[in-house]
């Protein structure tokens, strides 16, 4: 039997079930708000929706691999450029970049230019230091 | 066309929320993990109707305003209507939805007899959320209410209870 061929971001976001990204926007909003209001410190709060991102990201990767057919990364960048094309795109509708690569090639920024969770955000002076994970 | 993300995105924010005030902040006050619930689903639903309802005219009355939370509001949110509204023309309105989608994934996974009482509470934890939803839409409309919600028998049957508050004139 051939072996399934990768699919691209764009196909897989086709044809997954898709909702309102201004409820998801508004209900992450919703979240942070609340967070802040229930935890009261930033770094708190930082460290509960990192813990709340990890949960649902140990998750999501199960979606991922079932619908993405991709083959196994050789190294750490490829799985970079895969989770900014194919994984972002099949769940936020968005394509990340790959950058900012260390001499090691073991840490790198993913730069969304379009992000749908920051949209209609404005910050108050006091939570500048709150962190989108 | 509006812009859209993956249903997982959604539902997995759904259930971590639940989870992690269940189970991480408030593990032993249940009432209150309910209630952080609730709150966050009333902003979300606040926040949404009044984008929604920017360009509108007022409603009439609250009969059109809570059709309009069962026709338009309910389609933006799950690409579906209520199923059946009912009231008493005395302040309560009884919403159906047959089918409701954040529910779909809960009820796919047990049978009637393997639901557990763990189970039960994490349904009635995540419907405080779309519960808040409705609160928070209902203010922005002028009606506040009590809203509940109670599970059927049917799998991803809920019945949302809208009970008006009565305002004394003076």
């Amino acid at each position: 039997m051939a072996p399934a061929v990768p699919r691209s971001g764009d196909a897989i976001f086709a044809n997954v079930e898709r909702v309102n990204a201004e409820l998801f926007t508004l209900t992450y909003g919703a979240i942070v708000r609340q967070l802040l209001t229930d935890l009261e410190e930033v770094e708190e709060v930082n460290k509960q929706l990192d813990q709340m991102g990890y949960n649902i990201g140990i998750r999501l990767i199960d979606e991922f691999l079932a619908k993405s057919n991709v083959t196994r990364c050789v190294d750490f960048r490829e799985t970079a450029e895969v989770i900014a094309k194919v994984g972002f795109k099949m769940f936020l509708g968005v394509t990340a970049s790959v950058s900012n690569w260390d001499t090691e090639g073991t840490c790198c920024s993913l730069i969304l230019e379009d992000n749908p969770l920051v949209d209609f955000v404005e910050l108050p002076d006091t939570c500048q230091g709150v962190d989108e994970d | 066309m509006a812009r859209e993300v993956s249903e997982s995105c959604m539902d997995s924010l759904i259930t971590e929320i639940v989870s992690s005030y269940c189970n991480r902040f408030y593990s032993d006050k249940p009432e209150l993990a309910a209630r952080r619930i609730e709150a966050i689903g009333y902003q979300v639903g606040h926040q949404l109707c009044e984008r929604y309802t920017m360009e509108r005219p007022r409603f009439s009355d609250h009969l059109e305003a809570i059709k309009f939370l069962c026709k338009d509001f309910w389609s933006e949110l799950f690409k579906k209507q209520i199923d059946n509204l009912k009231t008493n023309h005395r302040g309560t309105f009884v919403l159906q939805d047959n089918k409701f989608r954040w529910l779909s994934r809960v009820s796919a996974d047990t049978s009637v007899e393997s639901s557990s009482a763990a189970q039960d509470t994490t349904t009635s934890m995540l419907l405080y959320f779309p519960c808040g939803i409705i609160r928070g839409a209902l203010s922005t409309l002028g009606i506040p209410c009590a809203v509940s919600a109670d599970i059927s028998s049917l799998p991803a049957c809920v019945a949302i209870s809208l009970q008006e508050y009565t305002v004394d004139r003076e």
